[in-house]
């Protein structure tokens, strides 16, 4: 099978003359069709910007992006834009209060995506908005609403409604649960299993909480400083991890089976360990 | 331990929910009612007590009045917002008609909180330590050459490294992670009591969590400070407090030791917290391994 997006030796740096630094050094990732992804990393390990790479919002130093086989990273202008404006990749963020225009009804921001592509009558609008909405649990009723009317549940509903009514080939999932509650939690995890089994969606889903993704990522991804560290199925990663910074996450997430916090020994143990394999790759680093 | 007489062990039936009845109770909170401005009701009669040296957790998701509760036990709502209704007793003193100079003199040397963003709590132009020996001064009344050095030794005992230079730090150079250790420094400087974690660890990685919530546990173990922990994550709860009340739409649904809530729930809503670990969480993968 052919992976749906292929990310090879991706390097990026952001930031102008001196500032300039390398985020991202040399990531390779692949999601297949009808498969879920889980990218995980710590604040600062270069999550967002492999996403926003993959949009094709920051440029890439070396290295390649495709999607389905055609290469995006070395797009610019009409052609960027034209694949920007195919939607073939959408994003769904953190948010999904900020993510929506307060002023537009739920129905004009299902559809925005199809007006942009144009050839659509306002029936065919009409069609697709109930169509998707459906296909997100997300009451008929409230496409007349506006944001500011809907439970968070509701609105991050709409916002993934959004994102697939224009067939996308990817969603980038940037913390889809992480502003909600327990029992919307389940919902949109509920949503994203859905579509996985409709099989020509890929989904990667980016994420601090391994705990969340237990139940929903085929495979995780582990991005540490910069660097994939550790790849693997969940259970994998979960139940063997092999990289220091993998242990010690793994370790690290709370389980309600546990009834004390992890061993401290084990973990200060881990963090030294971590320390000075990053000690030794900036020495390699350096004598480049 | 045979030689004890049965009538010894069993627990009384008047026993607390934390299942030790040799403690003293350090707060109670009983029939508890807050209401906003225009009159809706939105804490609808709370129970609970917390015994001296216990460690206490809240959970429930956003609007589930965990936060107000807390909040009125510190005697900080939002404005418009009071308490109509209950009795809140800090070793038997009732706080609910206190006066706002009283509040003030308990706020740092009976009771303390850190909340989820610890970034907001600190005056971004002047160092953490500054910050902290300000506290220490007005809190303890300790000289200025005296709270700094103190301040310097809190910042050690919060694991913070080279805490001489975290002293001359100002917030923004500091990590998520290390800004909660300074804020959870400034809470303890005046020797609280009670300290109460509101969603504290929510906003840091894992890691991190995981190192700040080891953290409140040795507080606990070594200076016998009384914890309430506020998290809408179960887990967390559960790796830190012996016992739980379960918070929903402004009542407390379910309360009980952490194991009993944890291996037995009986209301519906906290089966759902604990459906949403096993089915996502990473105790979906641990159970089938237990079960292998």
């Amino acid at each position: 099978m052919t992976a749906l997006l292929d990310v090879s030796e991706l390097h990026v740096a952001l930031g102008r003359g001196r500032k300039r630094t390398e985020i991202l050094h040399g990531v390779d990732l692949t999601v297949a069709p009808g498969e879920i992804v889980g990218l995980i990393g710590e604040t600062g390990s270069g999550k967002t910007t492999l996403a926003r790479a993959v949009l094709g919002l920051v440029q890439a130093q070396s290295g390649t992006v495709a999607i389905d086989g055609r290469e995006i990273s070395g797009l610019r202008g009409g052609a960027l834009r034209a694949f920007r404006r195919s939607g073939a990749v959408q994003y769904i963020f953190q948010d999904p209060l900020r993510s929506l225009d307060p002023e537009r009804t739920v129905f004009d921001s299902l559809v925005e995506g199809l007006v942009v592509r144009g050839g659509r009558g306002r029936a065919e609008l009409q069609d697709a908005a109930q169509g998707v909405a459906q296909l997100v649990s997300l009451p008929l009723d409230l496409l007349s609403r506006h944001p500011g009317e809907l439970s968070g549940g509701q609105r991050q509903r709409v916002v993934i409604a959004r994102a697939i009514a224009v067939d996308p080939r990817l969603l980038i999932c940037d913390e889809p649960v992480s502003a909600l509650d327990a029992s919307t939690r389940i919902t949109i995890l509920e949503l994203l299993l859905r579509l996985r089994e409709s099989g020509d969606v890929g989904v990667l889903l980016i994420t601090h909480d391994l705990g969340s993704l237990g139940g929903v990522a085929d495979r995780v991804v582990v991005l540490y400083q910069g660097q994939v560290v550790e790849t693997g199925t969940t259970d994998e990663i979960f139940l063997a991890p092999r990289h220091p910074y993998t242990r010690l996450l793994v370790m690290s997430v709370p389980s309600i089976q546990d009834e004390e916090p992890p061993d401290p020994e084990l973990r200060r143990a881990l963090r030294d360990e971590l320390r000075s394999l990053t000690a030794n790759s900036a020495q390699a680093a350096t004598r480049h | 331990m045979s030689t004890l007489p049965d009538s010894a062990t069993a627990v009384p039936a008047a026993a607390n929910a934390a299942g030790e009845p040799g403690r003293e109770t350090l707060l109670s909170v009983r029939g508890l009612r807050v209401s906003a401005a225009d009159g809706s009701e939105l804490v609808h009669g709370v129970d609970f007590e917390i015994p001296r040296g216990s460690a206490v957790g809240l959970v429930g998701e956003s609007g589930s009045g965990k936060t107000l509760t807390c909040r009125s036990v510190l005697g900080l709502l939002p404005v418009g917002v009071e308490v109509t209704g209950g009795e809140i007793s800090l070793r038997g003193t009732e706080l609910t008609a206190l006066p706002a100079a009283e509040w003030v003199r308990l706020r740092g040397t009976d009771l303390a909180a850190v909340f989820q963003d610890p970034a907001s709590y600190l005056n971004p132009s002047i160092t953490v330590g500054a910050q902290l020996a300000e506290v220490l001064r007005v809190k303890t009344g300790l000289a200025r050459r005296a709270a700094r050095s103190r301040a310097v030794e809190l910042l050690h005992a919060m694991g913070l490294h080279r805490p001489e230079h975290v002293y001359t730090q100002y917030p923004f150079e500091l990590s998520g992670g290390m800004l909660q250790r300074v804020l959870i420094a400034v809470s303890i400087a005046a020797e609280p009591e009670l300290l109460i974690a509101d969603e504290a660890t929510t906003a840091l990685d894992v890691t991190v969590q995981a190192e700040v919530l080891e953290l409140l546990a040795e507080l606990r173990r070594d200076r016998g400070l009384t914890l309430i922990v506020v998290s809408h994550d179960l887990a967390v709860i559960s790796q830190v407090c012996d016992t739980v009340h379960v918070f929903r739409e402004g009542s407390i649904v379910e309360a009980g030791t952490t194991r009993q809530v944890l291996r037995a729930p009986r209301h519906p809503y906290t089966l759902e917290l604990i459906e949403n670990h096993e089915r996502f969480g990473i105790d979906r993968v641990r159970k089938q391994r237990s079960q292998r």
